[in-house]
Order: structure tokens, then sequence, then C-alpha cells
């Protein structure tokens, strides 16, 4: 039954390690797009769109570490085997 | 661990497919109408719904003919039916009784697998088999190096398409549900906006990744 702790622990820390990661990596593009606006305003549109892509580029990997997490909790492929060890046991 | 309530949710069970085939027709089916009722009234000077598309498609081609080149115009049906598939599956996420298709992992893995194709099949079609030469890098020698490289790179290309748009529609069902649970008076409403924001930058970014990468089958190589 300790399975089951240690999957919610992994998730959690997961998603909080890949959201640390993220959350710095975007800062530094937005950082890097406002600088850049106020430096030459008239190239917004073209700096916002560029930030856009870049932004979801980022934002892509701590939506993998969602993923990883949403499976660990609901889509385990150990759940089975460690219920049947679990009642095999007792 | 879907929508608790889909109105098409009895003809799905009749018919045994899941609900994300059966609310996919439905989106086909809404793109259709709409597209034969522009067709069907074009004017040259243009009102009503021609009016709202015709800014849509131009920025569209605009951004085909910028980012793949003269030789990518043939394309652009395959991109903009991809853009406005991808745009209003995501949008009718926020409708309460219906279901996004991309937020499950089959619809986004076919439209990925259907760019990842397209890319190697423009590409043997414009090269010949001396595509096969770009992944080669640029120096001969240092091919049995470089050819893994891309050979991971170019199967990472659908999963992390796929993976991208599942994990965005997918994380905010299930962020909405769970605010539903919480405190279904007010609270959900920013999370809705964001769903709007979400669906069309992850329509945008599918769209332009789909372009650079036939755009990569196109061009010529190092």
């Amino acid at each position: 039954m300790q399975f089951f702790a240690w999957c919610m622990i992994a998730a959690g820390f997961g998603m909080a390690i890949g959201s640390f990661g993220t959350g710095l990596g975007q800062g530094l593009a937005v950082k890097s797009a406002v600088e850049g606006v106020a430096r030459n305003p008239g190239a917004s549109g073209k700096i916002m769109t560029i930030m856009l892509i870049g932004l979801a580029m980022i934002e892509s990997l701590a939506i993998y570490v969602f993923v990883v997490a949403m499976i660990i909790l609901f889509a385990n492929p150990f759940t089975a085997q460690v219920m049947q060890l679990a009642a095999a046991g007792r | 661990m879907i929508h608790p309530f889909l109105f098409l949710k009895s003809l799905a069970e009749q018919l045994h497919i899941g609900e994300h085939v059966l609310y996919t027709w439905l989106v086909m089916l809404l793109l259709i109408i709409v597209a034969c009722m522009v067709k069907s009234s074009i004017k040259t000077i243009p009102s009503g719904l021609q009016n709202f598309f015709e800014p849509i498609v131009a920025s569209i081609e605009g951004m085909v003919e910028e980012n793949m080149g003269p030789h990518g115009k043939a394309y652009f049906p395959l991109i903009a039916a991809i853009a406005f598939f991808i745009l209003t599956s995501n949008l009718i996420a926020l409708i309460p009784g219906f279901y996004p298709p991309t937020a499950n992992l089959n619809t986004n893995a076919a439209i990925a697998l259907t760019v990842f194709a397209m890319t190697h099949i423009i590409g043997v079609k414009e090269h010949g088999l001396a595509y096969f030469k770009h992944f080669c890098g640029p120096v001969i020698w240092l091919a049995p190096l470089i050819v893994p490289i891309e050979i991971i790179g170019h199967l990472a290309r659908p999963l992390s398409l796929t993976l991208r748009l599942f994990g965005n529609m997918y994380g905010h069902e299930i962020v909405l549900m769970i605010f539903f649970t919480l405190v279904p008076f007010l609270v959900p409403l920013p999370m809705m906006l964001m769903g709007v924001m979400v669906a069309f930058i992850q329509t945008f970014v599918f769209m332009l990744l789909a372009m650079i990468y036939i755009a990569g089958a196109l061009e010529e190589a190092h």
C-alpha cells in the first residue's frame, strides 16, 4: 500500500519541479520580449508573435510533466500487479 | 474522467464509438455547413460571413507563403484545414455539454501523424530519393553520428505535437472539473477565459510547427 503513497508524492513533486523550470524559462522569454518592445515599440506585433510561440514551446515541457503525473495517478500500469501482490500477501 | 454531462452521450453509447469520434464528426459537420454557407454567397464586395472569413484565410495564406516559400503554396489547404479543425475543436470545450475531440490523445495523434507522413512524402516528392541525404548532415563522414540524432529528432516531432495539444486541452478540462467540484459559482470563469486564450495559441502553434516541418522538407539541403 505504500506504492500508492509514493505515487502521490511522485506526481506532486514532479509537477512542482516541472513548473519551477518552466516558470523561470518563460520569465526570461517575456523579459527579453518586453525589453525588445521598449527599445522599438513599432515592432511590437512581430515581437509578440515570436514571444507567444516561444512561450507555447516552453510551456509544453511543463505539459509533458503533467501528462506523466496524470499517467502515474490515473493510468498507472502497475496498479493491477500491486493489488495482486497485496491480496496474495494478506 | 471525462465531462460528466455530454449531450451526445446516448448516441455514442448506441453506436459503440468513443465520444471523441462522435464529436469529431460534429465538428466536421459544423465546418462543412459553414463552408457551404460561405461558398454559396461569394460576392465581389464581401458582406456577412464572407467578410468574417476573408481576413482569416488571407492571414493563413500569408503565413504559409512566408514560412514555406513559393513551393509551399500548394499545401495551404492542409494547413488551413488543420488550423480550422483544431480551433473549432478547442473552442467547443467551453460550451457545456460538448466534449473537445482534441482533449483525447487519439485525435491529436491522428493529426500529428498526418503532418509527419506529409513531411516525408513531400520531401520525397520534391527531391526524389536524394531527400534522404538530408539526414546525413553537412559532411558525409559525420553521417553515423548525425543519422541517429536526426531520426530521434524526427520521431520526437509528432510526439511533441500530440502531447502539447493533448496536455493543454486535457489539463484545462481537469482544472475546470476540479473548480466545478470545489466552487461552481464564479470561480471557473477566469479559467474559461484562459481556455479561450489557450485554444487560439495552441492552434497557432500547431499550425506554425506543421508549416515549419513541411518547409524543412521542402528546402534545399545544407
